[in-house]
């Protein structure tokens, strides 16, 4: 049992947990994952640990409220008990001095990027962020991430903050102004990290995603995370979640994503009906 | 021992036999001879003492008889039901060479079953040993916790998933090893004083080196890991599963239960299970009870290579499932959302003998058919789970994944055993047990002698 020490609300439906697992704040290293199961009754739910204090010994979640067990998740208040949590799960990000870093975060994957924009900024880096959502009200982490980067750029579909466009839009200026990038990092839904791959792919610079296909178990047991990068089967939740994004079979991916959207319409009516609260 | 009928089970996930009465034990077990050098114990990887236990049951003295069978065997309700006896004890047993073989393993499950409900008989000695981890909480881990604990050492298992017991909890259904069954049996390994901590998954939250700072020995049972896929066309299309995945969302995640249970799965009407083990034919009776109208079961050779257990071939084909032998699948193709549809399969035919000496299937050139299926399941086999040696450099490991340990079960790294699947590839229930036995032994050895 983990007792959830802070909630917040970041966004219209994206939530921050900060919940007490010492073992796991002092083995985190950013990249890692946990396996959530809120209820007894939920599924396991992969999230990306979003900050960690080993001092504290807590860990940080943040999550989009889309389905059932997230929902349940965002049930949970200040006090009450996460009855599973299993992690650090994946291999940590690859950090090292790489040059100049461009990282990419999209919608709730802007604070997936928090620590490996941390780590790479320390280990003497010149990182530049980009961050998007669709509009104003849905980014976040925005304060956090201007404080560990000196270059912070924002995007949103509506242009009610930063540039009006897409995160790749940005990632092509960058590039075609000339500057000299040595790797791109992008987090975020499946479509944005496919076309930030595009847009990499002509310059050759080497771009890392990190894949969030369905996921069951997380300990490399039952195959549900299977992956194609390279014309090879990957299992992401222990040989990832991080690939070259150059190499990802990103069509499988999204169809290997579809196939419970029915159903869970279903799962989210019951927890609704729990909750006593009224489905959107 | 009498079964339900066919139509009957496949409507529910209860036990498919019913277990003998005391009756039916005591008599079955006065058939045994007593032998003076008994073979059946020969044939039992945790050595039962076989006849010392059916002269107990013989005599109407059952409490007597868990004593002596737990003496070596902490979770004879399971091996009684999952051990597969006609390969083993039943095997050996001398009146198996005129006639019929005395059924020890039902008896075991009889004897377990009564034990049920009264008190577990607890015998723990307090000699204040050392304190030892445990990776994995499946049988060979249970099993050497146990008898460690037994020995009187400070026993902790740490277990990756949120609850223990493995592949008896995971892996096999409902109806063939009931839940209760296994989780009594996990309560009585708990009453003996060993501490279990599940979401805990060793190499990523603390490694083997971690551990042994604060342990004396590690036993790694960490099971088989990643399932084996053929490689062959769709094999990724939504409506393939892996045994592992199928099997884990029906029996750990409850799926038959959703939306109660969050976990969905999708069963469609034609499932086509590839392999001939046990777990093929779980996959395909939990599919007929879940509402599948045709379920195949595709295997490459015949059913007399099949590795699965005889009698639960048999249920499988009582129950209706429908066996292509002779068949290898070789690509799958969707339909118009993205579900497979077909699975285009050979017909094979044997040819000489292989490694393993069954006869190799060969493929019969442009014997190509479709067979209409709305779900396919991969269940070929895993490899070990590769996570404990990934993260210890210095465990040595065969090419194909399992960890190589000396015939005390020791590893390549002094104070550090394993056994169980992630030695042997897949294996059986009681060779795990066997392992953790041993294991449990040596370090006892290696620590009363002085440490490592
Ligand atoms: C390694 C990894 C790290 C992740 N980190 C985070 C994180 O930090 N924060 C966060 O909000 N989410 C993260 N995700 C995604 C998160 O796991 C899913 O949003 C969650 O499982 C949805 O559960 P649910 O029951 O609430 O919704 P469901 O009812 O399961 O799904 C609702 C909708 O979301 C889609 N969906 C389901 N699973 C995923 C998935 N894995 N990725 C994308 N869409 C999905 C479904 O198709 C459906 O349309 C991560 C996923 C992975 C694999
Ligand atoms: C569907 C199915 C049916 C079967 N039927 C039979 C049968 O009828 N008869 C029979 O004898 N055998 C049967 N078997 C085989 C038998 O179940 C296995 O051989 C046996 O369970 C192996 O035991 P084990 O303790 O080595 O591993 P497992 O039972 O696999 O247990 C390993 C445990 O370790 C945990 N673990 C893994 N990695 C870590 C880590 N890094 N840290 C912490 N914990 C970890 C796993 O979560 C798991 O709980 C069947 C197997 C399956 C899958
Ligand atoms: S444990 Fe298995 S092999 Fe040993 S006596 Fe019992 S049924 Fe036979
Ligand atoms: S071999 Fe058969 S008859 Fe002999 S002791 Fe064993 S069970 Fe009894
Ligand atoms: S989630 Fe099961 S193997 Fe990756």
């Amino acid at each position: 049992m983990f007792k959830i020490l802070k909630k917040e609300r970041l966004a219209e439906n994206i939530s921050r947990l900060v919940v007490a697992v010492p073992h796991i704040a002092r083995a985190a290293k950013p990249g890692n994952f946990v396996v959530v199961i809120p209820t007894e009754k939920a599924e396991r739910i992969p999230l990306t640990i979003a900050d960690a204090d080993v001092e504290k010994g807590t860990i940080a979640i943040i999550f989009q409220i889309v389905g059932a067990t997230t929902k349940l998740l965002d049930s949970l208040k200040v006090g009450d008990e996460i009855p599973h949590l299993l992690g650090p799960l994946g291999h940590p990000s690859h950090i090292e001095k790489f040059g100049t870093v461009v990282v990419i975060g999209g919608g709730v994957g802007i604070a997936e990027i928090y620590p490996a924009v941390k780590a790479l900024s320390k280990a003497g880096n010149e990182v530049i962020v980009i961050i998007g959502a669709r509009c104003q009200d849905l980014l976040i982490y925005q304060h956090e991430l201007g404080k560990q980067c000196k270059d912070l750029r924002i995007t949103t579909d509506d242009g009610s903050c930063g540039r009006k466009g897409f995160v790749s839009d940005e990632l092509k200026d960058i590039i075609s102004s000339g500057k000299k990038v040595d790797l791109v990092v992008a987090v975020g839904p499946v479509p944005m990290m496919k076309v930030c791959c595009e847009v990499t792919r002509p310059h050759k610079i080497k771009t890392v995603v990190s894949l969030n296909p369905i996921m069951l178990d997380a300990t490399g047991m039952c195959g549900v995370c299977r992956v194609v990068v390279g014309g090879k089967t990957k299992f992401a939740c222990v040989e990832g979640p991080e690939f070259d994004g150059h190499e990802v079979d990103f069509k499988e991916l999204t169809d290997r994503l579809k196939p419970y959207r029915d159903v869970e319409k279903q799962a989210l009516d019951h927890v609704c009906r729990l909750l006593s609260i009224t489905p959107q | 021992m009498t079964n339900r009928s066919a139509r009957e089970r496949i409507s529910d996930f209860n036990e498919v036999p019913r277990g003998y009465t005391a009756e039916q034990a005591i008599e079955e077990a006065k058939r045994c001879i007593q032998c003076k050098k008994p073979k059946c114990v020969a044939g039992c990887p945790v050595e039962i003492d076989i006849p010392g236990f059916l002269k107990f049951v013989a005599e109407g003295d059952f409490a007597s008889a868990v004593k002596k069978i737990k003496e070596t065997n902490a979770l004879p309700a399971v091996c009684g039901r999952v051990c597969p006896q006609e390969d083993q004890c039943e095997k050996e047993c001398i009146l198996g060479v005129k006639g019929e073989p005395v059924a020890i393993g039902n008896v075991e499950r009889f004897v377990a079953d009564w034990e049920r409900g009264t008190a577990p008989a607890v015998s723990r000695s307090d000699r204040g040993g050392g304190k030892i981890a445990v990776v994995g909480s499946g049988p060979a881990g249970l099993t050497c916790a146990g008898d460690l604990a037994r020995l009187g050492y400070q026993v902790t298992i740490f277990e990756s998933l949120h609850v223990t017991g493995g592949v008896l909890t995971y892996g096999i259904p409902e109806f063939r090893l009931p839940k209760a069954i296994v989780n009594l049996e996990i309560e009585y390994i708990k009453s003996l004083g060993v501490e279990v901590k599940t979401d805990m998954l060793i190499g990523n939250v603390y490694t083997v080196e971690e551990l042994l700072k604060d342990y004396q020995a590690v036993f790694i049972g960490s099971g088989a890991g990643l399932p084996k896929f053929m490689n062959i066309p769709g094999e990724n299309l939504d409506g393939v599963y892996s045994a592992n995945e199928y099997l884990f969302r029906i029996n750990m995640m409850k799926a038959w239960k959703f939306p109660e249970y969050l976990t969905p799965i999708k069963i469609g009407k034609k499932v086509a299970v590839i392999g001939g083990g046990n777990v093929a034919m779980d996959a395909a009776r939990v599919s007929l009870r879940l509402g599948a109208e045709e379920v195949y079961i595709i295997y490459r050779r015949t059913r007399r290579e099949m590795p699965a257990r005889v009698e639960e071939v048999e249920r499988a084909e009582e129950e209706g499932v429908i066996f292509k032998n002779l068949t290898l699948p070789v690509q799958y193709y969707a339909g118009d959302n993205g579900w497979v549809k077909e699975a285009e399969c050979l017909q094979m035919e044997l040819g000489e003998p292989d490694a393993s000496g069954r006869r190799r299937p060969v493929e019969i050139p442009s014997s190509n058919f479709k067979l209409q299926v709305d779900t396919a399941v991969c269940a070929i086999g895993n490899s070990p789970n590769p996570l404990v040696p990934h993260r210890t450099p210095n465990l040595e490991t065969e090419k194909w994944g399992g960890v190589i340990v000396t015939a005390e079960g020791l590893t390549s790294i002094p104070g550090v055993y394993a056994g169980g699947d992630i030695v042997r590839g897949a294996a059986t229930v009681i060779s795990a047990m066997g392992d953790g036995k041993i294991a449990a032994k040596a370090i006892h050895k290696q620590l009363s002698a002085g440490g490592i």
